[in-house]
């Protein structure tokens, strides 16, 4: 292929289009953010959370999950498909007898819930769960 | 906005000190999420429940902050410590201002 100026040009725009899609945040990045915004910026381990949910969520309108995080003072959780992460943000006082609750949720579709807890010592700890989402619950 | 709104609490009459109970909650509430749109392609606006809140003789048991995507209805189960008699009071605050209130005595014999 005979590379003349004009073939140069196209293919120097199509590289920069590529770079700039690639500089742009991801798309979970809104998660990311509020997570973020919940944690201050500090570290997530992994561990000592936990987060039920089903696998497979028929109607994505109410989706059971509980969170049980022992030892934690708040815990948030998000999903990462919704036009808006953040789902609830569960602050446990002097009575709660255990750091667990449950609750029903929206999803959007198939994605990832995450559950970020607080712990007393002010580290910040994750669980995860992937939900499939037969039929949407944000009234496409 | 939000008509026939009724909280439901379910609390155990009667408890030893110390016991932990399970709290459940419902309240009915159509909790408009802000995306849907009408049969004109009209966004309806957002009206939900923003946060939820539970005491025990004025000490906090749990506080929810809620957002969109909850779902309609809200349900919210939970573990509290009864370490007296006393009232467990249920708050839940609207969008539009208002404020959802239920009260259970609990006793301990």
């Amino acid at each position: 292929m005979e590379l003349n100026r004009r073939k140069m040009l196209v293919l120097g725009t199509a590289g920069a289009a590529v770079t700039a899609f690639g500089a742009l945040p991801a798309f979970a990045s809104a998660t990311e953010d509020a997570i973020a915004k919940f944690t201050g910026g500090a570290d997530v381990g992994e561990g000592g959370v936990e987060l039920t949910a089903p696998e497979i969520a028929e109607n994505g309108n109410t989706v059971p999950i509980e969170v049980s995080a022992p030892g934690a003072v708040a815990i948030s959780v998000f999903a990462d498909g919704n036009p808006t992460p953040a789902v609830a943000t569960f602050k446990f006082g002097p009575l709660a007898a255990s750091q667990f609750a449950a609750t029903r949720i929206r999803l959007a579709g198939t994605q990832d819930v995450i559950a970020v807890a607080e712990m007393q010592d002010g580290s910040f700890k994750k669980a995860s769960a992937n939900i499939k989402v037969t039929i949407g619950g944000c009234g496409g | 906005m939000a008509e026939g709104v009724k909280p439901r609490v379910k609390v155990p009459k009667t408890a030893s000190a110390g016991e932990t109970i399970t709290i459940k909650t419902l309240i009915s509430h159509q909790m408009e999420s802000g995306q849907r749109k009408d049969d004109d392609g009209n966004t309806i606006p957002r009206s939900i429940i923003n946060r939820f809140v539970v005491d025990f003789n004025g000490e906090n048991v749990i506080d929810v902050k809620m957002e969109p995507a909850i779902s309609t209805n809200p349900f919210f189960e939970f573990e509290a410590t009864v370490p007296e008699t006393g009232d467990f009071k249920f708050t839940w605050y609207d969008d539009d201002g208002s404020v959802y209130e239920e009260t259970q005595t609990v006793t301990v014999g």
